[in-house]
């Protein structure tokens, strides 16, 4: 990509929920090392559009700024990803900016994920200790194991993976592929594994694992790499166990 | 309304929030839970390396003495010994409930919690979770909160930022004022114990810091502006190893060094790896002040920056690639991401950055500050770690002070007699701190916020960071007390809307964090010594005699008023502290 002098953003913004959106360009002047979010900063210290006029700062959520926290994933030419680790240098350009499409807008880039939190909820995405006393340590897990749960463990409830699905749009109830791993890590845990039929029951309704389509888009858009699909996979063997001797066990 | 009646408001989402928040539910009282973001998504995750504990497991002979003496150690004898002695003998156990909460921590081929080499420390002691060690003690303290929420003990506040702590007459806390980071709506809510637990001002110094983009200790400097002291605030850690970016600087965990990485320049055309010429009892794992000074020393003075340029290599290319993997593939890629290079293969470029305060509000031993009611915890508080953090020393301080924290709260509040009604109190301070928006909104200096930021991190950074020179400090605090000026009366919100209004909020941040720059460069001015973090060329050394003491900063209207109190040193005498011999 040629290092031209300025760079060009194309942004979609929107001033809240139920207003309507509109696309406002910006031209910043180039520098090496940049990344989006340091365009979206560049913005607020100098609001001013590609026309010349005063504009408002752009709204976007971030955090860590280093694709641990899960927060700044927006579309940036198209593909949902994180705006931290989107390198200018490596961007088509113009650049285009647009919210996660499959979430309600709160403002321009920021969009509402609080589902996702419900959900984890939902699938009881924890281990359920007697309490925070003293009481020696977790069981022993092989290195291999943890191996398997730390890679399905980096999970940042950043929302790639719903966004990218076809599966989950406004009028559907699919749960989507992250919380559906975070069921499969905590059943794989061996305290954890005492309680996954509640989580396996949680999934088997509507919504639930046989929602999935299996477009297998969730893979490529994860930015840990987390293997989705076998998640999904997994769980749906899981169920289906469940699902035909889940009686027999009572 | 379930629980026993007791109510905390816990400020931040954090480790140390999070921590206290469990123990508060646990206890049977309600929690409200404030941050600014979803508390998952908070600073905390950034932590790479691990945590501290004398677990021993390779039975080399660690033990909680020998983590207390490190601290102490690594720290100048600057933080009080009681509370750091109670943290490291705390530490094996608190290890065990995180892996019982299925945290995923590296395993030993047995099964168990696996330890590394950290810097400061002569044994192995850090467990770590690959090189996301912060990220999956949050994630997991995150779950267990999320139980005692799914069960109505605990309400999220998520997206609501604390304006203000609300103190009566008696100084005795009475509730916050918080705001609506959506509608901006202002609101008190009451408690009789808060706890604060709202991590570090890293962005004080612009964007010259690994920090989050929330870390601006905003409520911090709110509670320090209200009359809550602030303690130690001029030791601010520079951490040696991070990758230089627009945005912010990315850590490298000092974790690469841990497993073997070594630091170099080129000179005379060959690597010369000046940590292990001038330390060789520790070599490349000196504690970060030692490090960032050499660092420093290297680029400025010797001017042998790698190009000409102020980096150093810092370089694990002779190390097994999948080994490299294996241990630090988390670390690695954030090289790759961000960089473009493959450390295997090419040393990393890295330079010293602001990264950890060891300084906080001040608070007791039991974590409550000179507010009766309001505690902190956390990053934001003073205790545990003097002059100098050690690496992975800060997830350890974070929990276990808000597993102290939380309780202490519940405590106070068993103890408390019947109050005086404090709703017009509530009310008085929802309105000013409305008002106060209302005025912002009305506004229209010329002044950017963002811009007179990144002036304002920029000062910091070139004159209160790594060396410190007292005219250049002087200097500094006029600076700060002009920009100060500038903000209060030129100063203009480039947005007006009443919703999502991310520049309002930011406005209202940058008050404190000037306030809170203050605090620090004024008690750098006045420590003439050196010591941990704290270095000043004209007093090179540590002076005990005069500067053994916690500096502890009240504000006024005229700005900080510096005291100093004694350090609690009952346990190990202060000795010198050199790392190119044994200790």
């Amino acid at each position: 990509m040629a290092n031209e002098k300025s760079i060009i953003l194309k942004i979609q913004r929107q001033p809240g929920p139920d207003k309507a959106s509109f696309w406002e360009t910006f031209e910043l002047p180039y520098r090496k090392n940049m990344n989006v979010i340091s365009a979206l900063m560049e913005i607020q210290a100098n609001p001013v559009n590609a026309q010349n006029k005063r504009t408002t700062p752009v709204a976007w959520e971030c955090s860590c700024l280093e694709e641990v926290c899960g927060a700044c994933s927006m579309r940036i030419n198209g593909r949902t990803r994180q705006a931290c680790s989107a390198l200018i240098d490596e961007l088509e350009r113009p650049i285009v900016l647009q919210p996660m499409a499959k979430f309600p807008v709160v403002r321009d880039l920021h969009v509402d994920r609080s589902r996702m939190f419900e959900d984890l909820k939902r699938v009881r995405a924890w281990i359920d200790i007697d309490g925070t006393h003293a009481a020696g340590p977790g069981p022993l897990i092989s290195p291999h194991q943890q191996a398997l749960m730390y890679i399905l463990s980096r999970c940042m409830t950043c929302g790639c993976c719903l966004d990218a699905c076809p599966q989950v749009n406004s009028r559907s109830p699919f749960i989507g592929p992250s919380a559906i791993s975070q069921a499969r890590l905590f059943n794989m845990h061996p305290t954890g594994a005492m309680h996954k039929d509640l989580r396996l029951r949680a999934l088997m309704g509507p919504g639930g694992v046989t929602d999935c389509g299996n477009a297998q888009n969730c893979i490529h858009a994860c930015p840990k790499n987390i293997p989705l699909t076998d998640s999904i996979a997994d769980i749906c063997r899981q169920t289906t166990r469940l699902a035909l001797f889940g009686s027999l066990r009572k | 309304m379930g629980g026993n009646g007791k109510k905390v408001i816990v400020v931040g989402g954090g480790l140390a929030g999070l921590s206290a928040a469990l123990k508060i539910a646990e206890s049977g009282a309600l929690v409200e839970l404030f941050s600014m973001v979803p508390v998952r998504r908070s600073h905390s995750v950034c932590a790479q390396g691990g945590i501290n504990a004398a677990t021993d497991p390779h039975g080399q002979g660690d033990s909680a003495w020998e983590h207390f003496d490190d601290t102490i150690y690594g720290g100048d004898f600057l933080a009080n010994q009681t509370p750091v002695k109670g943290m490291c003998e705390a530490a094996p156990a608190i290890i065990d409930l995180l892996d019982r909460m299925g945290v995923t921590f590296n395993r030993t081929s047995e099964g168990r919690l696996d330890v590394r080499a950290f810097g400061g420390a002569k044994f192995k002691r850090t467990a770590f979770a690959g090189a996301t060690t912060g990220q999956q003690l949050m994630y997991a303290l995150d779950e267990q909160v999320r139980r005692f929420e799914a069960q109505g003990l605990v309400t999220k506040y998520e997206f609501w930022e604390f304006l203000a702590p609300v103190i009566d007459d008696d100084r005795r806390c009475r509730g916050i004022v918080a705001m609506s980071l959506d509608s901006m709506a202002v609101r008190a809510f009451p408690a009789d114990a808060v706890i604060m637990a709202t991590g570090g001002p890293g962005l004080v110094y612009g964007t010259n810091t690994t920090n989050s983009f929330i870390n601006t200790g905003s409520a911090a400097g709110a509670c320090f502006r209200h009359g809550v002291d602030y303690a130690n605030g001029e030791f601010i850690q520079v951490h040696p190893t991070a990758i230089q970016g627009e945005d912010k600087r990315r850590l490298i965990s000092e974790s690469v060094r841990g497993e073997g990485g070594r630091v170099w320049v080129p000179k005379d055309g060959k690597p010369w790896y000046f940590l292990e010429e001038w330390y060789p009892a520790y070599g490349n794992l000196v504690p970060r002040d030692i490090a960032t000074r050499a660092i420093f020393k290297v680029v400025y003075e010797l001017d042998l920056g790698v190009e000409g340029r102020n980096v150093v290599y810092l370089d694990v290319s002779h190390l097994d690639p999948a080994y490299l993997t294996k241990k630090l593939g988390g670390v690695l890629e954030i090289y790759e991401k961000f960089v473009g290079d493959d450390p295997r293969k090419i040393p990393m470029q890295i330079f010293p950055a602001v990264h950890y305060s060891m300084g906080g509000l001040w608070v007791d031993f039991g974590q409550m500050t000179n507010v009766a009611g309001l505690f902190a915890a956390g990053e934001c508080d003073y205790q545990y770690h003097g002059a100098n953090r050690l690496g992975a020393n800060s997830l350890l301080s974070c929990i276990y002070a808000g597993f102290l924290a939380g309780p202490a709260a519940v405590k106070y509040l068993s103890g408390l007699q019947t109050l005086p009604d404090a709703v017009t109190l509530l009310q008085q301070a929802e309105k000013r701190e409305r008002d106060a928006n209302n005025e912002w909104l009305k506004k229209d200096g010329s002044e950017n916020p963002y811009a007179l930021w990144r002036e304002m991190g920029n000062l910091m950074t070139e004159n209160v960071t790594v060396i410190r020179e007292n005219p250049k400090l002087k200097l500094t605090d006029e600076k700060l007390l002009e920009i100060k000026d500038r903000y209060e009366n030129r100063a203009g919100v480039p947005d007006k809307a009443l919703w999502k209004n991310q520049p309002l909020a930011f406005t209202r941040q940058l008050e404190n964090m000037i306030a809170l720059a203050r605090v620090i460069t004024l008690g750098a001015l006045a420590r003439n010594e050196s010591r941990g973090a704290h270095y000043k060329p004209e007093f090179p050394d540590r002076d005990d005699a005069n500067f053994l003491k916690t500096t502890r900063a009240a504000h006024s209207p005229d700005g900080p008023v510096l005291t100093y109190e004694e350090v609690d040193i009952q346990f190990i005498p202060p000795r010198e502290r050199k790392y190119d011999v044994e200790k």
